[in-house]
């Protein structure tokens, strides 16, 4: 009986999202004749009651012979990608309202989110293994929901093509880890690593895999291309929870699993690092269109997030948590502005925001603000994320690769900055018109907003992330 | 007949494996570089299964990750041939070169 009830709680989350899941399919078999604009609400509704839920009864345990585990971190991060997925929500709703496949959007949508659920919760390999592809298959349909576009097909095929890649690396890596462990439980694996070649090889290749998914440079080349084909809704969930959780695995896999090969990540991190940051700032100065700019700032973020880990102690994972509920918060800002404005003008040209402030001002406000906060400027929470990044890489005496990410991040104000000035002092003949936000959009542009403002000045949030972070 | 020792089941799933990487490397056609994938796949079943046999015999750990990894590499399959024929209609051709619209 008390088993029963452990396992509802502890897979609280999970069960929540299979219950929206298979309201949806119910909805999808059954009655015909419900409009776009009843189903948005539904799932908005839906998907708010799933983000309240996951913050009642926290409760620490493992299920399934250590197969699950939870507890109250876990159950953080994963209310974070139940935030940003609520927000995207909301903002796919200008880009949805006309089209005909918006069930079938949502499924593949919540399918990703539950499969991320079971990948952060994984206590073991294989259940690793099914989360990562739930959640990546899915993205691959996902991003060709443009059926019609040349480029969205283009990229789906790009994506899926180079995501069954970096699984068969990764099952490489796991193979050969089975292989000198004995084991794919993550308790049992830490115990039986004894360093030799065979066993670095399949670290290093495990790596290659995680490195594919969260587009560290030497793997980033898919990055771009398919930020660009992609519908933009897409794209901010592609750059923004599928990152976020596999950067939460990738966490705990270092901190906790290959805890005994503390100095051979920290010099594997430490060059991925480098080179992340310096071609992601590089190649993000050259482009033109939005979501491609976008595409290369978030592998530049990633660089910076790689330095908050090496820090390898209890402020390292924490500053890692919470700059990726920064970044949801500031990317997604920035995502909602330039999805609303591809959704109803169909621009993604950094020339056609020039002049944005003169017709739409309240528009240009959200997306300078998101921008100084992926920039890192004082008052908003991405100057307080990348400082607690910085000083957790510092803690362990990483000075020479604090140093370069200041210089780094006096690049990438370069040209967070020539965006702003595009958008407020550039003078354009035929400007964006203005805009009618719809109610979804604007709330949605209200929360990212006020995170961006709050989330920095209330240390209360890094205490509390702090407080049930996993030490080192 | 001598048994065969792991070393050698080994050497044909390493093998396998870097064919595929070659074949996902060199070939142009979609269908085919999805053959290749396929090989890697394999390659990594080869492994988990000799792996199992050979060193692990009392758990069957390794048969089961085979399974799973069979049944992932279906859905995968699957999914990117539908892209894949949708990406026909729109271009008229599966060859990676004539996908170009994305650069840089």
């Amino acid at each position: 009986m008390n088993m029963g009830i452990d396992f509802l709680i502890l897979m609280k989350q999970e069960w929540a999202v299979i219950a929206i899941l298979f309201i949806l399919l119910f909805i999808k078999v059954g009655s015909k004749d419900r409009t776009n604009e009843n189903i948005l609400n539904l799932v908005n509704v839906l998907l708010l009651l799933n983000l309240i839920g996951g913050f009642f009864g926290y409760k620490d345990g493992m299920l399934f012979n250590e197969m699950f585990k939870t507890n109250h971190l876990i159950v953080m991060e994963k209310n974070i990608l139940s935030l940003g997925t609520y927000i995207i929500a909301l903002q796919s709703s200008s880009w949805l309202k006309n089209n005909k496949h918006v069930l079938e959007f949502y499924l593949l949508l919540l399918s990703t989110l539950l499969g991320m659920f079971f990948m952060i919760s994984a206590g073991n390999l294989l259940m690793f293994f099914l989360g990562l592809e739930l959640s990546s298959i899915p993205l691959a349909a996902l991003s060709n929901f443009d059926l019609e576009k040349r480029k969205s097909s283009e990229a789906a095929f790009k994506f899926i093509i180079s995501s069954a890649f970096s699984s068969g690396l990764l099952l490489l890596g796991i193979s050969l880890i089975y292989g000198t462990t004995g084991s794919l439980n993550f308790s049992a694996i830490s115990e039986h690593l004894h360093g030799g070649p065979l066993q670095i090889f399949a670290f290093i290749l495990l790596i290659s895999g995680f490195a594919f998914k969260i587009s560290a440079v030497p793997f980033h080349l898919w990055t771009a291309d398919v930020y660009e084909g992609s519908p933009v809704t897409v794209t901010s969930y592609f750059s923004v929870i599928s990152k976020g959780s596999v950067l939460f695995v990738f966490l705990t896999v270092l901190y906790t699993v290959f805890k005994p090969y503390g100095v051979t990540w920290n010099n594997i991190l430490f060059v991925l690092s480098v080179l992340t940051m310096i071609i992601g700032n590089l190649f993000a100065i050259r482009q033109n269109n939005l979501k491609r700019f976008l595409a290369f700032s978030s592998v530049a973020q990633i660089g910076f997030i790689l330095i908050g880990i090496t820090g390898a102690t209890q402020a390292g994972s924490a500053s890692v948590v919470y700059f990726v509920l920064i970044y949801s918060f500031s990317n997604l800002g920035a995502f909602g502005v330039i999805s609303l404005v591809s959704a109803l003008t169909g621009k993604e040209n950094i020339e056609d925001y020039k002049a944005f402030y003169k017709t739409n001002p309240m528009l240009s406000w959200v997306l300078a603000v998101s921008l100084f906060s992926l920039a890192g400027i004082p008052p908003t929470a991405g100057f307080f994320g990348k400082f607690f990044l910085l000083m957790a890489g510092a803690g362990h005496g990483n000075y020479i690769l604090v140093t370069i990410a200041a210089l780094n991040m006096v690049v990438s104000l370069y040209y967070y900055l020539n965006i702003v000035k595009a958008i407020f002092m550039d003078s354009n003949e035929n400007p964006i018109k203005k805009l009618m936000i719809p109610a979804s959009p604007k709330l949605a542009l209200i929360i990212c907003s006020t995170g961006i403002v709050l989330t920095g000045v209330i240390g209360y949030v890094y205490d509390y992330i702090y407080s049930m972070s996993i030490g080192f | 007949m001598n048994e065969i020792s792991i070393t050698q089941i080994l050497f044909v799933s390493t093998a396998l494996f870097f064919i595929g990487m070659y074949g996902l490397f060199t070939r142009r056609n979609m269908i085919t570089m999805l053959m290749a994938i396929e090989l890697i796949l394999n390659s990594v079943n080869i492994n988990f299964v000799a792996f199992n046999k050979y060193l692990y015999p009392d758990k069957l750990d390794g048969v089961f990750f085979a399974i799973f990894v069979i049944t992932i590499a279906a859905a995968e399959a699957a999914l990117a041939i539908a892209i894949i024929i949708n990406l026909y209609r729109s271009h008229q051709s599966i060859d990676v070169e004539d996908a170009n619209e994305l650069k840089y």
